[in-house]
């Protein structure tokens, strides 16, 4: 249950939203070093689908996502938030191949 | 049971005395009553001057005390000490329990013939100003209209440089020889008659008017060297005399050159009756300065209520205000003091003069001045009396040695306005006060005359507070100085600059900074390559991010002028799109509830019909309101609508520290609120007067005037260098309020800047206006010609088109708004 589509469409440093069978949402990043993560678009604080739109960069060298919408951080890797690490975000198989990203169900 | 205090004299010091116990006598022991002979509440006459500016007392007004009884207008006229009765001017009889004489002091007029003429004023109230304005303004003279202050003193030349700003040329008569004789040697006064005469005043020293004389509309002043001036005005201001009349109807004792006599505790010889301010008369002083009052104030609030406070005693170092020129005298300044020794650095070529006295033996500081450049005074002052390291010539050595206030011990006052000392400031700073406006509300320092900002800076600085100034842990620079690496060193990426002057892979806080820096420097479309992962989703999108994940759509509409056919348009693309539609605060329209694939659909719609983006999602001009002026409203002066729709215009897209927000109004009515404004102006019957600095939001501030009566031309030039200065130059998120709080020399400088020009960089701010004006364009149309950006603005990667399923709306009042979904997939661990 994965869905694939060109790795192109991910702008180094930024996010896009794909949808995953049964309405979920997975927000999929692309780091400058070319790596690319998968975790749940939705942000825990918020509710609302926006992870995928949040800025790339890092805390203190751990990669991270800053949701747009009360700029709180979480880890690209694990999907934990560097502010409360109490919160974490689901995080999805992603894997890149031949130029396509494919990310399955957790 | 509750006692009554009089209060009589409602000026700076009464005014304090009645807010210090306000504020400490919680138990409410004493009910308070003012006596005020003026009519208008307690003001700052330390800033009478720039009354001149605005012609608006209420600038000057000070704070309100709640639950005092003040009576504007009614005057003391008898005090009967036996029965403890006041007769007012109304005929009333008020009781005391304590009386506290803050009656001030009244100018000092020589006995000229003729002093009493019309024409002839003196300069101490608000209604001394009026009475000088409207005496300028009825004289009606043409050509070349002057005025005569008598007079070379600190006061004199500050009423001199009110007059030159009513359009006068200012003559100086100073008896001595030289001016402002009691702060200035001889040394420094060579050089600040220089300077003076450089903006247009005319000195006469060794003089003296011998008769004034009224000839029609003229006056004719004849000096006792012989030289006659023909003036429009004659200003005393030949010193001050304390107002201690009632003191001396009561057989209370007074001081051999006035000024009732009082202990240490302020108290006269009648036990229930004291005297603070300038009427007072301490240790054989009588303190003309504003600082000694308010501490006499403070003593006489604590033992009112049980203490034992006494009156230090108080420093007399003054500072020129206004005038442009640099003029300081602290402490011993005149090297009294036996055995003082003078080190003295005397530039002719730069126009400056300094002079520090030491004690015999060159340890101690005593006093100085400081003439052409006095920026060390408010770190020389508070060291006078203490022990100097090494050399002397030292602190006033040309290379400007920054002196640490450090070596300052914690009892030394930092501002001698409101007698705060360095141990206060650095108890609040502990206290986790971490700015220069959080000590001012605090300790108070820093609220008078200013001069002390600088020091609480540098202990903000030396408490290691530091006011870190690195922007986040990627770059350890201020974003001013960011400005300067990207303008400088023609680095156009991110990726460039954090590889050669950052660290890690940037974030949140640096690379939207950086964005703004990219665009206010004129690199393309917001959006155009690495730039666009930069931006906050704001900018990332064009449009405001709502709490469902939809967006807000606003067109500018400049001027908040709008046509029926563009209305039309907004309602037509609101209906098709179900939008929610409010009018803003900043008179124009916000649609509501967009996703991010409606919004290029929105636009191409809003677009065809002409309009463009409002930039309510940058850092970036956000509206010029205006008010409808001239064209239709029976008081407009000038066409405020043309004006706001032409800055609209001209500034529309300038990203910049934080959100930048304008207002036009058509007259001194200001129904567009220009005084809110980041800039705002109003018109004048001759032109426009410009406010910089103000803002609404969380700590609301009126805007300071800029220049006046200027016209257009001069006006947006004026803009075009005062907005650049901000970009370059403010922290990020720094609105012009607190950036023009936090600068050094605040407003003064900035007008130094902006106006005289005296970093020689307006040209160079102009040239960078015109390159913003020349290469803008519109945002949204620049997404909606380029496919590839295009491309961005869809749901789901995989599945363009399909609605993100966790929006949805209700309906409130018959449009729609969000409901926030239930969403089950939340992880906690
Ligand atoms: C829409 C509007 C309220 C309204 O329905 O009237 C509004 C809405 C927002 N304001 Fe405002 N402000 C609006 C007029 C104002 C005004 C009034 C004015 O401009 O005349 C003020 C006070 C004036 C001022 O700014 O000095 C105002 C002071 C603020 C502040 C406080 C700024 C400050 O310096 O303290 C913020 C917070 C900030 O910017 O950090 C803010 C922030 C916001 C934000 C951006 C909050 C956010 O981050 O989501 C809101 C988003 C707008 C959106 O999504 O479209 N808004 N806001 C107004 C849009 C005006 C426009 O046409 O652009
Ligand atoms: C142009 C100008 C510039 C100045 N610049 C500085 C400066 O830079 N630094 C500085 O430290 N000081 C400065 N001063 C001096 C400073 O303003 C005074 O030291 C301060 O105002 C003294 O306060 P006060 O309350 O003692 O007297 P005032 O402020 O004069 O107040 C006395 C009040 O009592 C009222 N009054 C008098 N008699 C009666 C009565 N019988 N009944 C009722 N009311 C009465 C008067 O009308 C007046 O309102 C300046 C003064 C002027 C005029
Ligand atoms: S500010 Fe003056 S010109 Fe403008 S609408 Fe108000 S009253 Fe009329
Ligand atoms: S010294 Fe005047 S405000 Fe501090």
């Amino acid at each position: 249950m994965s869905v694939e589509f060109p790795l192109a469409s991910l702008l180094p440093n930024r996010g896009v939203a794909a949808l995953l069978p049964g309405d979920v949402q997975v927000a999929v990043f692309r780091t400058s070093d070319d790596q690319v993560y998968a975790l749940s678009n939705i942000d825990p604080f918020s509710r609302a689908a926006v992870i995928s739109r949040g800025i790339v960069g890092d805390r203190g060298g751990v990669p991270v996502a800053v949701s747009p919408m009360h700029k709180n951080a979480f880890d690209l890797r694990t999907g934990v938030c560097v502010d409360d690490p109490e919160v974490s975000l689901k995080v999805f198989p992603v894997r890149v191949d031949a130029g396509v990203v494919m990310v399955g169900a957790p | 049971m509750t006692r009554t205090l009089v209060i009589v004299g409602y000026g700076m010091v009464g005014h304090r005395l009645a807010q210090a116990m306000r504020d400490r006598d919680v138990a409410g022991a004493w009910r308070i009553v003012v006596l005020a002979e003026e009519t208008r509440p307690a003001y700052d006459r330390v800033a009478l001057s720039s009354y001149v500016d605005t012609w608006d007392a209420g600038d000057l007004t000070l704070p309100g005390v709640e639950g005092v009884d003040i009576r504007l207008g009614e005057t003391a006229l008898e005090i009967d000490r036996a029965t403890r009765e006041i007769i007012t001017s109304r005929g009333e009889r008020v009781d005391y329990d304590a009386l506290v004489l803050a009656t001030g002091s009244k100018p000092f007029v020589p006995p000229v013939p003729g002093r009493d003429l019309p024409g002839c004023f003196v300069y101490r109230t608000i209604d001394d100003l009026d009475a000088i304005r409207a005496a300028v303004e009825s004289a009606g003279r043409t050509g070349r209209r002057a005025g005569m202050v008598l007079g070379g003193g600190l006061l004199g030349l500050e009423a001199a440089n009110a007059l030159r700003g009513m359009g006068l040329s200012p003559h100086v008569v100073e008896l001595a020889p030289r001016l402002m004789p009691i702060q200035v040697d001889d040394g420094g006064a060579g050089l600040l008659r220089d300077l003076v005469q450089k903006l247009d005043l005319t000195v006469h020293t060794g003089t003296s008017a011998e008769v004034i004389e009224r000839d029609g509309r003229r006056m004719v002043v004849k000096l006792t060297n012989g030289v006659e001036l023909d003036v429009d005005v004659v200003v005393f201001s030949a010193g001050i005399r304390p107002r201690d009349d009632l003191a001396r109807a009561m057989g209370l004792t007074v001081g051999a050159r006035g000024g009732v006599v009082v202990d240490e505790g302020c108290r006269t010889d009648d036990e229930n009756i004291y005297a603070i301010g300038e009427c007072a008369c301490v240790d054989g002083m009588v303190y003309g300065l504003v600082a000694p009052g308010y501490a006499m104030a403070e003593v006489v609030a604590d033992r009112l209520l049980g203490g034992t406070a006494t009156f230090p005693g108080a420093d007399t170092s003054t500072k020129l205000k206004l005038l442009g020129v640099d003029v300081a005298s602290f402490g011993d300044a005149h090297a009294t003091t036996e055995g003082a020794l003078e080190v003295v650095f005397n530039n002719a070529v730069a126009g400056t003069y300094a002079k520090v006295v030491v004690s015999d033996d060159a340890k101690t500081l005593l006093g100085g001045v400081l003439v052409g450049d006095a920026s060390t005074y408010t770190v020389l002052r508070p060291m006078v009396g203490r022990a100097i390291s090494g050399d002397p010539a030292a602190l006033i050595a040309p290379a400007g040695t920054d002196i640490a206030m450090g070596s300052l011990p914690d009892d030394a006052q930092v501002c001698s306005c409101n007698a705060v000392t360095k141990a206060t400031i650095k108890g609040a700073i502990a206290e986790g006060c971490a700015d220069v406006p959080g000590l001012k509300s605090r300790t108070k320092a820093g609220t008078t005359c200013g001069s002390c900002v600088p020091m609480l800076k540098q202990l903000l600085a030396e408490a290691g507070v530091v006011q870190s100034k690195a922007l986040c842990e990627h770059f350890e620079y201020s974003r001013a100085e960011l400005f300067e690496i990207v303008a400088g060193s023609g680095a156009r990426t991110f990726t460039e600059l954090i590889t050669k002057h950052g660290t890690g892979s940037g974030c949140d806080i640096c690379k939207p900074v950086v964005a703004s820096i990219l665009a206010s420097l004129g690199t393309g479309h917001v959006l155009d390559g690495e730039q666009a992962s930069l931006q906050d989703t704001n900018d990332h999108f064009l449009a405001n991010l709502q709490r469902n994940g939809t967006y807000s759509v606003v067109p500018r509409i400049p001027g908040g002028e709008i046509t029926p056919a563009k209305l039309m348009v907004i309602a037509e693309v609101a209906r098709d799109y179900g939008l929610y539609t409010k009018i803003t605060g900043g008179q124009r329209i916000d649609l509501f509830g967009a996703t991010v694939d409606q919004l290029p659909h929105i636009w191409r719609r809003l677009v065809d019909a002409g309009m463009e983006s409002g930039h309510a999602y940058g850092k970036a001009l956000r509206t010029v309101k205006s008010c409808v002026g001239t064209t239709w409203c029976r008081y407009g002066v000038q066409d405020s609508v043309a004006l706001a729709i032409q800055l609209e215009l001209r500034y529309r897209g300038l990203r910049s520290p934080h959100k930048l927000k304008s207002a036009v109004s058509g007259c001194a009515r200001e129904c567009a609120e220009a005084r809110g404004k980041d800039f705002g102006v109003i018109a004048t019957e001759h032109g426009w007067n410009l406010y910089v600095g103000g803002n609404g939001g969380f700590k609301p501030r009126h805007a300071d005037l800029l220049a006046s009566d200027v016209d257009t031309e001069t006006l947006i030039r004026l803009i075009d260098r005062f907005l650049m200065f901000y970009v370059r130059t403010a922290d990020r998120l720094q609105r012009t309020s607190a950036w023009i709080e936090a600068m050094d020399g605040g407003l003064d400088h900035l007008r130094e800047v902006v106006v005289d020009d005296s970093l020689g960089i307006c040209a160079d701010l102009e040239a960078a206006m015109r390159q913003h004006v020349g290469s803008y364009a519109d945002e949204w149309r620049g997404v909606l010609e380029d496919p590839e950006k295009l491309a961005r603005f869809t749901s789901f990667v995989n599945a363009p088109g399909t609605p993100d399923p966790t929006i949805s709306f209700r309906a409130e009042r018959g449009q729609r708004v969000p409901v926030q979904l239930g969403i089950p997939e939340v992880v906690s661990r």
